[in-house]
């Protein structure tokens, strides 16, 4: 899955991540620094948790009506010109944006950041058709010419350091160009003016769609996006199914936590509502507008009760800053397009069909519900993570070495004296192992375990083996209950039987 | 009034001196603790790994065993957490099971939930004149709500210096089966967890849950490193002991 090409494990993956020191110091160096300006700017709103539940609320019922809403902005962004496609999945998302460009003969194209067209490959096809697909956002344009995908959702090149990004764009120059940042976003600026002019058609993505305007709203900090929507002639929006909205006012929601969440900007430098083609009136615009709304597994979560919320999602990349395990490894990771908690629900679920291959990401999570924390929309990801485990497991997938283990663990656990025993028969089973109170050894199960810790030897004796004479010694003295502690208790008491 | 121990299979097993300590705090306030032996495990093993079924016996002992109890308390945020937000859904579509969770919940605390909040203690008046560091459980903060807590118990013990934890809210890396699956990120988390603990040159570690304090105790071993660690019952009932 991943850009290798060959099968590789998420253990592989992050093997090869947790090795690369340029990789974890510039991870962790972004997300440090993105989720403390989240905290600031989350902080300074006084009430985070009620921006929070807002939010929420307007995605849940969006959701829920998705049918409802979808038809008010398919029937208002047609009555604005805009021409509406639908695709059931990447393929077909393709197929008509091939055939646009063949229509307008486009040689070249330009695109804003945008994940869904990441899921489409598009850019492959274009290339495949002799077109020139050239992305535009800063952080796309590093990773385009590095051969790779975006390893974040918000920014794509966090892996990234400044040393690797001057010899890339060295090459490109064919001079070397020194590792200093205005330099090097200038000379981006300078060499993707070239490519604004040139291209017959704009592609974007879409971070809200608002039904009751008809129009598609891009947040972006560079200004790409709006030479992307203005300069060439034709446009083509991807829009995720879910990315509806109904009102500007709910727009003023997102507004408000999209970038605070994402980067801890109190707003987004540049926020563009587009409702339709150029007008006669104005200045500028493209003459045809294509928005192509895009289904890709979407659908398959609406009406499950227990994954319906990840539709939710306003990718933000809070989850990923936060989280302990993309903060160590980046997004590759992950060997998909989406990554970090959000990325490791919404592989296997826009893939269901296959969780053989998709649902192995599920397992790259201690479970630490940071992610649903820092979650602007509250999408208890720690939960569908684990809903995905179980479905993984009902599935058969696991090796039959781990299905037996848990057999094993269910027959013991399901009975206290078998448990006694098993502690016991531990106990008489480390004797070899034991030296210093602890256990080194690193083979079976310990093997990983035991390359990073060792583990304490069991004791004489267990808890519930020590408890008779524990008991009986306390028996012996009689401590009585102070009065007003014991009435805290009868109240507590009472107060749950409702008496 | 009937107060239980809920041991987890963790310090049943590993760590027997932390339920006695708990028992003995609690003994000293006049709180007869009884330890209904049929419980095992809260399951979270095979819950965290998918295998439900699994889970689910487990949990039953759980739920068997504290059937009569008033009261039931547990040295850990984690297991204490796994009852009161997964049982419910392990549960769902058995409306007899349910109730008996709901139930169960109603009366489960973690260790320093139910000293604040059901026995209205916050000063044990422990004496224990150490530099600590206290690393808070994701499961217990996240799932539970644990914040103020157990600090507001180590701020009232004499002598007791408190350093805060760089990135505390950081997880240590546990995370049960994760940490045998996912091995090597696993142990890129825990040693970060540590060197964090390093920085504070704290004498002493503290936590409510073993799960976390195994595996940063086990990294801080397999380094070297002398901290000690401790479960937050253990250092207020030595700190008890050392009473002036």
């Amino acid at each position: 899955m991943s850009h290798g090409g060959k099968a590789t494990t998420v253990q592989d993956r992050a093997r090869v991540a947790l090795n690369d020191d340029f990789l974890r110091n510039a991870v962790k160096f972004t997300t440090e620094k993105l989720r403390s300006q989240k905290r600031v700017a989350t902080d300074e709103l006084g009430n985070w948790e009620e921006w929070r539940e807002r939010a929420r609320a307007i995605r849940l019922h969006t959701i829920a009506h998705l049918d409802y809403y979808l038809s008010m902005f398919i029937e208002n962004a047609r009555a604005n010109g805009t021409h509406i496609h639908f695709a059931q999945d990447a393929q077909e998302a393709v197929e008509i944006t091939m055939k646009i460009a063949e229509a307008k003969e486009a040689k070249s194209v330009v695109k804003s950041k945008s994940m869904v067209s990441e899921e489409l490959h598009i850019n492959q096809a274009l290339e495949a058709a002799g077109i020139e697909a050239v992305e535009t956002d800063l952080g796309e344009y590093i990773i385009q010419l590095a051969g790779e995908t975006p390893s974040h959702i918000i920014i794509p090149a966090i892996h990234k350091n400044k040393g690797q990004v001057a010899e890339l764009f060295s090459e490109v120059a064919g001079e070397t160009l020194p590792a200093d940042t205005k330099i090097l976003a200038g000379f981006a600026r300078a060499k993707l003016r070239e490519k604004f002019l040139e291209a017959e058609i704009g592609i974007t993505g879409c971070n809200f769609a608002i039904a009751e305007t008809g129009s598609m709203v891009l947040f972006s900090n560079e200004g790409n996006a709006r030479m992307v929507t203005t300069v060439p002639k034709t446009q083509i929006t991807y829009m995720g199914m879910e990315r509806i909205i109904p009102s500007l006012d709910d727009l003023e929601v997102m507004a408000t936590m999209l970038p605070r969440s994402a980067t801890g900007q109190k707003l987004t430098v540049y926020m563009s509502v587009i409702s339709g083609p150029q007008r006669e009136a104005d200045s500028d615009g493209p003459e045809e507008m294509h928005i192509i709304i895009v289904d890709n597994g979407r659908s398959h979560q609406l009406g499950d009760p227990e994954f319906q919320e990840v539709l939710n999602c306003i990718r933000c990349g809070a989850c990923l800053n936060v989280c302990p395990v993309y903060r160590h490894v980046g997004g590759h990771t992950y060997g998909a397009v989406y990554s970090g908690p959000i990325g490791a629900v919404l592989t296997p679920r826009l893939n269901k069909d296959d969780l053989e291959t998709s649902g192995e990401v599920s397992m790259a999570s201690s479970l630490c519900g940071a992610c649903f924390e820092a979650c602007p929309v509250k999408i208890p990801l720690h939960d569908m993570l684990l809903y995905i485990r179980r479905d993984y497991v009902q599935e058969g997938i696991p090796s039959k070495m781990e299905q037996l283990a848990f057999k094993a663990f269910e027959h013991t656990v399901s009975d206290h004296k078998r448990f006694k025993r098993a502690v016991k028969l531990g106990r008489f089973g480390q004797m070899p192992l034991v030296q210093g109170g602890v256990i080194r050894a690193k083979f079976g199960p310990l093997k990983g375990w035991n390359s990073y810790r060792h583990t304490p030897a069991l004791p004489a004796q267990s808890f519930r083996e020590s408890w008779r004479a524990l008991d009986a010694e306390l028996q012996g003295i009689n401590v009585e209950m102070e009065a007003d502690m014991k009435q805290r208790l009868q109240e507590i008491l009472a107060k749950r039987r409702g008496t | 009034m009937k107060v239980s121990l809920f041991i987890t299979c963790l310090s049943d097993a590993i760590y027997p001196r932390v339920g006695e300590a708990m028992v003995r705090l609690l003994s000293s306030y006049g709180v007869k603790v009884e330890f209904p032996e049929v419980q095992t495990c809260c399951g979270q093993p095979a819950l965290n790994s998918g295998y439900w079924d699994a889970a689910r016996a487990s949990a039953k002992t759980l739920i068997q065993a504290f059937e009569d109890s008033d009261f039931v308390v547990s040295p850990s945020g984690s297991c204490t957490g796994a009852i009161h937000h997964y049982y419910p859904t392990l549960f769902k579509d058995d409306p007899v099971m349910l109730q008996k969770v709901q139930d169960l919940i109603a009366k489960t605390y973690e260790f320093s939930q139910f000293l604040v909040h059901v026995l209205g203690v916050t000063d044990l008046g422990a004496h224990f004149p150490q530099k600590v560091t206290y690393h808070p459980s994701c499961h217990g903060t996240r799932l539970l709500g644990i914040k103020e807590e157990p600090l507001t118990l180590l701020r009232n013990v004499q002598g007791l210096e408190l350093v805060p934890l760089p990135s505390a809210e950081d997880c240590c890396g546990f995370g049960g089966t994760f940490a045998v699956k996912m091995a090597e990120i696993s142990g890129a988390m825990v040693a970060e967890k540590v060197d964090h603990v390093l920085e504070t040159e704290a004498e002493v570690l503290v936590g409510m849950d073993m799960g976390c304090l195994m595996n940063i105790g086990g990294h801080l071993h397999h380094r070297g490193k002398p901290v000690r660690v401790m479960h937050l019952a253990e250092l207020l009932y030595e700190g008890v002991k050392q009473r002036v």
